[in-house]
Parts: structure tokens; sequence; C-alpha cells
């Protein structure tokens, strides 16, 4: 294992984050149950959920690490993640598989799994939302939901998908605790029919703000008691600053650099213990929310460079502490990783408009660069203010191979964000989170709700809406691929699958969406959350300033090839037929080898910057787009969509049969707006003309990947061409690309002997995983990603 | 009018001059360098090529060939180029792309289209298009120069990378729409010149004077190989020809590499390559060194 870290505290620290085994957490289940047997039935669900995290804050073990600077842990220890039993209830069969299973494993005690048994199973059972959803669905929604049309995110995970705001470091929670009174005192009880369960709710966020002040304390308490006992002077006054730092944080506004910092994890543990979100909680735009703090203590004398940098990589061990919590089912196949996607945004422009590069921007990259972990995934906004010295250094990064950090583009971001109905004020405060996703940061729920599978309903247009795979009417019966005599015909059945398979997948998730709001609230969510407090309304509920949802379109490189591939040789070439293609698919090829290879090599393809290809991806992504934004999501918002895959297209690919462009039956379909595997080979410019020629300002992010041999990005020459690459992507309002610079052989040698590369990272989708941790298909996904290797 | 034949149009290509360059590459080349990496770009017309590793011999082309122009030798296919119509209708059936037809005909119109794509890159990085072969100077000149000037209307900046052995009238009609010669200097000596490339060197040594005269910016390229240009003597003196004659703005020595040899089996062309031998990093360094010392500004080692 790779020692890393700027000195041997932090080396000592990353190594026990990296060699820890992920396991249960069983206590705070327990505790959560213990205050649901407690409350539950006497107070409102919201003050209810807010007294479990009392609960929790007051009794759970907490813990200072030997050379900890910033403290606190969501279990008791690294490494240690805590299950939510009242969202998803595993089985005893399911802690087993977590506890056996290779990839992506939990260790479970045998001790736990007698509590979850005797305590956990019999009181959560009947009553997790995990039920309560899945019997809310109906049989259409069901059987689409197993034949793999679509995921559901919240079937095992909490809403979430947000990012703090400036606000968590302006604010103590007994500030936020006026705010909440005054918003109390000002309930109309006479005229405002929601009044009572407003003051449920701001009731609740008071509790929270308790919970959390409690928790301070107590780790003030420890750190003081550590203090005392402690022989080492250095180490004994690093414990009483720790301890004074909680006393300050997060009761009230942090003073200097190394409390805005112990702030924000505080604010961080607050919101991944109160429910299991997707996408944890990020700090946003740290750069600039650190860089105030930062300016100040340096002047003032108590801060240098390297003790910044070093409080920074006590940071990244944190977020690199927490392994997403344990994923069973379909929920682990379309996100199969331990990272939580927690992001960092680095760079981009300030609330007013100017460049936003500071000094912390730069020790963040020299953080991201010698920490190398997975966790935070780090990524930099690039707008056109954005110093080329800034942008060259991330390059720099980026070309070591690991996929860190990710590029943005600050001005796409913005006009997304305006394009949905957000001031320029709060779209400038935004960024992206989770893989590729845009937010207004500290004002937005923005949800995401699940992938979409395009590639599988041109699978059952071809078959009049019957799935072979599940052997289920699906769709809609409207013919056969061979009753399709010309493309039209063929486009408009499948753009009337698109909308029948689109609507059922809204309708369930906007039952969800209804479930959510009144059984689990987020009342600490709400706190940091413009404007839950004001509006008296939880997160969940539509309290945000803004609500979106998000319906992830999977495959567009496929289902570009596919259909274009109809087009060009049944319908225009006329080089076989439909139904000479029709029984090729069935056969898996196996027999039409001449009608594989037209497909496969003889056709126009996505990433070429070829007009005909690129026409079709237009049409399919224009279709999409028109079919999900703009319809009601049941919280003051609208559904939108964004084009990321997470790990999901590996799923997906799993439940198609052969496809129209060669892709053999099971194989993994594209991921993100990135060209199906072997299908781009006219280099990187061709590939990035033919993602932008899709209007990336009308989703939420789209995620492009990019793989190099490392011979290409070499010297200043090709470090300078890939920045240039960059600026012209984004020049055409690309949203975001992501580098692999690692060649297919060293890929090859660490699938086959996983022990001497241990340490290789590669960027996955929107994220960076162990290789080691990825499925075999993952493996061989990212191996025959297309090099990009001229000269 | 007769359009030339284009090989390859290569985006991103970023060792050929500066930025983010397109590279066209002509078919036909009035020389034929013993080491050519790309001999698929001597002839000027299309060519059949055929992979022997790739073929799995399934006889499929053979089968479906309507011209007849394949037949079996032992177990392998071998095309009648005389018979063979490029009809490309072989390409589709050949299940593992053993087969290819290289040369494409496209009008100025088309060309420009295809280079026009990567203008934002052009523009991004203060890269072109780079006009290179086979021999782009000894292609029509009725299709260059109508082209030359659409790309200097366009605002792209135009590289030509040239051998140097084309009609002097080219370079001159030629030259008011070049932005930068890559021009390749091999050898000093004309008759060690012709053994190595069927062609002595006094034609291409006038035209770059000429040019040179005239204003040109040029970059000299210089293939450097063991046993033909990289011993002492050769090399100073096209050092002393250069210093004497040339106004040179950049040196690039571009040491041999042997990558072109499976090529020729595929043209069923012979690569006599044994006389030649890749120079030693150490080689490249003393060489630089030399053309530094006799004060060319900008010498590079590569592309």
């Amino acid at each position: 294992m790779e020692e890393r870290g700027m000195n041997q505290r932090i080396k000592d620290l990353r190594r026990q984050s990296e060699t820890t085994v992920p396991h249960i957490y069983i206590e705070r289940a327990v505790l959560m149950t213990d205050a649901y047997k407690k409350y539950e039935g006497s107070v409102s669900i919201p003050e209810l959920r807010a007294l479990t995290m009392k609960e929790i804050f007051s009794r759970k073990k907490i813990n200072i690490e030997p050379g900890e600077l910033i403290v606190g842990e969501k279990g008791d220890s690294p490494q240690s993640t805590p299950t939510f039993p009242e969202l998803c209830c595993h089985t005893l069969q399911d802690m087993q598989v977590m506890n056996d299973r290779e990839l992506i494993c939990f260790k479970v005690s045998d001790e736990d799994m007698k509590i979850q048994e005797e305590v956990i199973i019999p009181f959560w059972e009947k009553r997790s939302m995990r039920k309560k959803i899945l019997e809310a669905m109906k049989p259409q929604w069901k059987d689409c939901y197993e034949a793999g049309i679509f995921t559901e995110f919240m079937e095992q995970r909490g809403p979430g998908h947000t990012v703090g705001s400036r606000k968590i470091y302006e604010k103590g929670f007994l500030d936020y605790k006026k705010d909440i009174e005054d918003a109390l005192n000002a309930l109309d009880y006479m005229n405002d029919s929601k009044a009572v369960e407003k003051r449920d709710q701001l009731n609740a966020m008071s509790i929270m703000c308790d919970a959390i002040i409690i928790l301070g304390e107590r780790y003030a308490a420890l750190a003081t008691e550590m203090a005392e006992k402690e022989t080492d002077e250095a180490r004994k006054a690093e414990l009483l600053q720790i301890a004074e730092n909680c006393k300050v944080v997060p009761a009230h506004k942090p003073q200097t650099y190394w409390q805005a910092i112990q702030m924000y994890w505080f604010v961080h543990l607050g919101v991944t213990t109160e429910l299991n979100p997707w996408d944890a909680y990020s700090p946003g735009r740290l750069d600039q929310h650190l860089n105030p703090f930062y300016q100040k203590d340096v002047e003032d004398g108590i801060l240098d460079d390297e003790k910044a940098l070093e409080l920074l990589e006590c940071l990244w061990v944190k977020f690199n502490n927490q392994p997403a919590p344990p994923k069973v089912g379909i929920t682990l196949k379309e996100s199969s990783t331990y990272t939580d996607f927690a992001n960092i945004n680095t760079g981009g422009i300030t609330e007013d408009g100017r460049d936003g590069v500071n000094d912390v921007s730069y020790l963040i990259l020299d953080c991201m660069d010698e920490m190398k972990l997975l966790q935070p995934s780090s990524n930099v906004q690039i707008s056109r203010k954005t110093p080329q010295k800034f942008l060259l250094r991330a390059c720099e990064i980026s070309r070591k191979g690991w996929g860190q950090p990710a590029f943005y583009n600050t001005e796409a971001i913005i006009q997304e964000l305006l394009n949905a109905g957000k001031s320029i004020e709060d779209a400038r405060k935004g960024g992206t989170s989770g893989c590729v996703e845009t937010g207004a940061f500290g004002t937005e729920a923005y949800i995401l709700q699940g992938y979409f599978n395009i590639p599988k309903i041109l699978e059952l247009t071809l078959n009049n809406g019957f799935d072979k795979v599940s052997g289920k009417q699906l769709g809609l019966q409207l013919g056969y691929g061979t009753d399709f005599d010309t493309y039209e015909k063929l486009w408009d059945a499948f753009s009337a699958q698109m909308k029948h398979f689109i609507d059922i997948k809204v309708e369930g998730s906007n039952v969800i969406t209804q479930l959510y709001a009144k059984y689990m609230p987020a009342p600490f969510l709400s706190i940091i959350t413009d404007d839950c407090i004001s509006r008296g309304m939880d997160y969940n509920a539509g309290g945000a300033r803004y609500n979106t949802n998000y319906l992830q379109g999977v495959g567009i490189g496929t289902i570009t090839d596919c259909l274009s591939a109809i087009k060009y040789n049944v319908y225009d070439k006329k080089k076989f037929t439909m139904s000479d293609l029709m029984k090729a698919l069935e056969s898996d090829y196996a027999g039409y080898e001449v009608i594989h290879n037209m497909v496969t090599n003889k056709s126009p393809k996505y990433g070429n910057d070829d007009e005909y290809a690129d026409e079709v991806m237009t049409s399919v992504f224009n279709l999409y787009q028109g079919l999900v934004t703009g319809r009601d999501n049941m919280r003051n918002g609208h559904w939108r969509i964004n084009m990321l895959p997470t790990t999901c297209h590996v799923y997906f690919g799993e439940v198609c049969g052969a496809l129209p462009n060669g892709r053999l039956a099971g194989k993994p379909l594209s991921e993100g707006i990135s060209p199906e595997k072997g299908a781009d080979t006219n280099g990187p410019t061709s590939v990035i003309k033919s993602a932008s020629k899709m209007d990336h300002l009308r989703t939420g992010g789209t995620l492009l990947n990019q793989k190099f041999t490392p011979s290409v990005l070499k010297g200043d020459e090709g470090l300078e061409q890939l920045a240039n690459l960059i600026r012209a992507y984004f020049a055409l309002d690309g949203h975001h690309i992501q580098f692999n610079v690692i060649d297919r052989e060293t890929l090859i040698k660490a699938q086959q002997n996983p022990e001497d590369y241990k340490d290789l990272i590669v960027r996955v989708a929107g994220y960076s995983d162990h290789f080691r941790n990825l499925s075999k298909a993952l493996q061989d996904e990212i191996i025959w990603r297309t090099e990009q290797s001229f000269n | 009018m007769e359009l030339p034949y284009i090989i390859n149009i290569q985006r991103y290509s970023i060792h050929d001059g500066d930025g983010i360059r397109t590279t066209v590459f002509f078919k036909g080349c009035g020389l034929s360098c013993i080491w050519c990496h790309n001999p698929e770009s001597q002839n000027y017309d299309r060519d059949v090529m055929y992979s022997r590793e790739k073929c799995s011999g399934c006889g499929k082309c053979i089968e479906i060939c309507p011209h007849k122009a394949i037949h079996f030798e032992g177990e392998l296919p071998v095309t009648d180029r005389n018979i063979c119509e490029k009809c490309e209708t072989c390409l589709d059936f050949c299940l593992n792309n053993a087969r290819d037809i290289v040369g494409k005909q496209y009008s100025i119109n088309e060309l420009m289209k295809e280079i026009e794509k990567d203008r934002m890159f052009y523009e991004q990085s203060g890269g072109g298009v780079t006009l290179s072969g086979g021999e782009v100077m000894s292609q029509n000149i009725d299709y260059l120069l109508p082209l030359l000037k659409k790309l200097k209307k366009s605002g792209i900046n135009v590289n030509i990378d040239t051998c140097g052995f084309a009609p002097s009238e080219s370079f001159r009609a030629a030259l008011p729409y070049v932005d930068t010669f890559l021009y390749d200097v091999k050898h000093l000596d004309s008759d060690v010149h012709k053994r190595f490339t069927g062609q002595g060197n006094e034609l291409i040594l006038s035209n770059l004077r000429m040019i040179s005269d005239m204003g040109a910016k040029i970059n000299i390229r210089i293939p450097v190989i063991e046993g033909v240009n990289a011993d002492d003597k050769s090399i100073s003196d096209i050092i002393e020809y250069l210093k004497n004659n040339i106004n040179v703005f950049r040196v690039n020595l571009l040491p041999y590499h042997n990558t072109g040899s499976h090529k020729y089996e595929k043209l069923g062309l012979g690569y006599e390559d044994e006389l030649l031998n890749v120079p030693c990093d150490e080689r490249m360094e003393e060489l630089r060194n030399a053309f530094t010392t006799n004060g060319f500004p900008d010498v590079k080692i590569g592309g």
C-alpha cells in the first residue's frame, strides 16, 4: 500500500482509513428503535424524527482517533457504517450477503446479526419505507422495475442530493434556533390551514439544533478528558484546541479556519445520520467558503499554508472514512461502489461574477494530488475567467490518470440553473454534486429519482412491447420491427413506447415523493437548506427554494448507434431487411456474422462528428428531454433530465438482448454521453464535437469520459493540448469531461493480478474507484473504452 | 478536374506543427524512400489493403467479388490488382476487417467541410490544418491552389508538410497562402539520396532555396536513420547547407522507427529495411547539440 500524506500524522490517518475493512455499525439502528418505542404516537412525525436524532447524538459512542484534528464519525470509528432500518430493514440474508460478497462487502459481527434478528427486524420489518413504497406501487410499475426499464433511487436510500452553502459558516445552531423561533412566532393560526403542520416541522428543526449541539458538547468534553490524560505536550495542546473548537461549533458560528472545517464536518454528520441520503452531503464551494477564514487567520499569524493543508488532508480522511450505506439488490447494481459521492467544487466564479480561484483553491488541488483518495470526489469548475495556471495545475493532476479532478463548465452550470428558473445569484452559488448533477447549493433539493434504460425501449419497440428477457408484455402493442416499413414509422412507435414507460416511472416516483414527505421528513437538512425555515416546510416536502427531480437517461451512445445502424442498413442502403436483423438479434448474431460486421464496423456511429449518426442522437435526446422536462414533481417543482449512469449501464446491459448496433446480449451499454466502446475512431476532437451537439443547457448534467494513453498527454505540449480540449468543449457548452490516463495493458495486468495493483484507481462514471473493487463486467468495460492514442 | 485521392484525415494531430491540427494525407509521392512509414501513400491511385494477420482465409471475399478479382493462393486470398475495380463489395463481407480500400476523393468544398469541423480547436490552441501525404505539393495544382486560397480566406493556419520533390511552379504558386512549410531534408549527397529515395536531391534543394529566398517560414524536418544519415559527415553537411542558404525557424530531428514494415506486407510490397537502424537517444542528443551549437534557435527531437 502506497503511503501518502504530507506528514506522519496524515500518513497514519490515511493508512487507517484505507486499510480498515468497512463494517456494520448497529448502534444507530438500536438507538433509533429505542427512540421510536419511547416517543412514537405521543409526538408528530417530524418531532419524532428529531427526537430520535437527539437520542442518537446523546447516547452513541464517540471517539477521537490518535492524531486527529477534525473529529466525528458517522459510526464509532473509521469505516463503521450505520444502517437505516426505517428506510430499508435488511433481512438476515441481506446481512449475510453483505458480509460474504466479494465486492463492496461490509463485515457483520455475530452480535450485530443477533441484534438485527431480535431487535431490528421485529420492529421495522413491516414499517420500513421500502415496504411502504413497494406496497404502493402498481403491478405494471413492479414489472418494469424488475425488467430493468428503470431504477428507483428511493427504494433503499433517502432523498438528499444536495450541497451546503456559505450559510453553514455564517451561523451557529443557536442562531438557527433563533430563526426557527421567529418563524414559529410568525405563524398565522387564524388564516393558514397548514399552520399546525408548520409548527410541528419547526419544532422538529429546533429539537434537531439541540441534538447537534449536544454532539458538539460531547466531543468538547471527550477532548478535554483526553487532554488531561495525555502525556505528549504537543498532542495535549491539540486536544485542548479541539475541545475549544467544539465549544464554539456547531453551537456558534466558526471563528477560525480550523473551526470552519470542523463546523462543516458536524453538519455532514447531522445530514448523514438523520437519513442515508444519496450522495451523502457536500461542502460544495469549499475554497470560497474557507478563504475568508484562511485570509484572516494568516493575517492574525495563527495559520500558514502547511497547517491549512494539513487540516484539509484531515478533512479528506474524514470523507474517506465513510463508505456509502450498504446497498442490496438493484440499488447495489446501479451504484456498485463504496463511494458516497460527496463532491467538492473548486474554482468557478464568485457570487458577484468574478473569477473564484483563490489561495485555498490551490491548496485543495495540492491536497487532492497528495491524498489520492476516492472520497471526496474532487472536481474543478472552469470558467472563461479561470486563470490558465489553475487549469494547467488541474490538468497536471488529472494526467496522473486516476480521474480526479473532473472538469466542469461554470458557464454551462449557470445557464442550466437559469434555464431551470434560478436567480442569477443562486445560480452563481451553485455547482455540481454526486456525479455531475447541477444544483443551486444551499437552496435546492434536486433529487435523482432513477436511471432510465433508453436502448431497452427500442428492444421492446421491435418486439411489439413484449420483453423476451422477463417474458412479460410491458409496453404498448404497436407492432413488430418488421411491421415498420419506414424509419419514420419505427421512430413513431419508439417515441410512443418511450412516453409510455416514462409515464409509469414518473407516476411511481411521484407517489414515493409523497410517501417521503409524509413519513420521512428531514428536519436537520431542512435547517440548513433555504427556505425551509421561513416556509415552515420540510426538505422532503418541497420546503427548499427550488425543487427538482432528475431522471437519468442511460445509453445515449448505444441507442444512437442502434437507430443509426437500422436507418442506414435497413431503410437507406437496404443492405439487409428488418426481418434479417430481427433474426440476427434473436440468435445473438450467431450465424449472422455478416450483419454483425455491417452494424458494428460499417455503419455511422456517434462520437465521430458524423452528421448521420449525430442527428439520430439529437433526435433521441430531444425526445427524451421533451418527455420528461416540465412534469410536476409533487414538491412545488418540476422534473428534468440528466445523462449519467454511475454503474447502471452495466446492469441495464444485463437485461438487454443483442441490440441492432452489434452489441451482444448482456454486455454493458454506453456510459454517460460517451460513445459506445470502440465506436469512436476519429479522435477526441470528434468525440467532443459529437457530444456537444446535444443541448447540454437543457439538462442538469451530462457525463463524458475520455481515455487517453499516457503518451498522448506527455510533456508540456500534451498538457497544453489537454487544457485546450477542455476549453474548446466548454466553449461548445459541454457540461463535464473527465479523463482516464492509463494504458490498456496496465488495466489488463491489474485485472489478472489484482494483488499487485491494489492502489490502482480509475475513473468510472462521475467518480473514481479502486479498480479491484469493480465487477469483472465493469473492469472489462473500462479496459475496452476506446483509447485516444493519436499522434 | 481529376480530384486527388486522400488517404486519411487525421484530427487531433498535436505533433505536426503548432496547436491542435487536422492533417490531410494526400495519396501519391514522387519519392519511394525505403524507410517510408506510409507505403500506401506512394501510389497516386486507390489501393486495396489486405492484412494477412487479420485474414482467417474464409474465402468469403472470393465468393462475393463481382469481378472475380480474388483467388486463393495456398490458403490465403490474393487480389489481382489489374482486375479489381475497387468497388468495395468485399469490405462488408470481410468479418475480420482484413480488407480495406485506401484513397477517397473529396471536392474542395467537401474537404473544407471536414477541415472546418475542428475550427474551434484550432482557434483555441493556435493550431490549424497540415496538408501532408504522400506528397501534397505534387498533387494537381488546380485543386491545391483554390484549396489553399479558401483556407487562407477562412483564416485557418496552413502547414505544408513536404519532401520537396514537386514542381517548382507549384511551390511558387502556393507560397503566399502557406503559413509554414514543414520541409524534409534527408541527405546532401545526391547519389546517396537517390539510392535511398529513388530520386536525386537537386530539385528538392532548389525548391527549398527558392521558397526561403521568397520569405517562406520554414521548419526543417530530418528523419534521422542509422545507416543513412545519422553519421557525423551527413549531419554536418546538412547543417552547413542550411546555415549558409536557408532561413530556418525550427528544426525537428525525427528518430527513425520501423513501424511501417507491416504495411508493406498489406500492400504486397517488399520492405528493405535491413540496412536501417533506429538511432539511440544519446545519438539524438548529440545531433541536437550539433544544431544548437551552430546557432539554430529551436531544435526539437521528435515531432
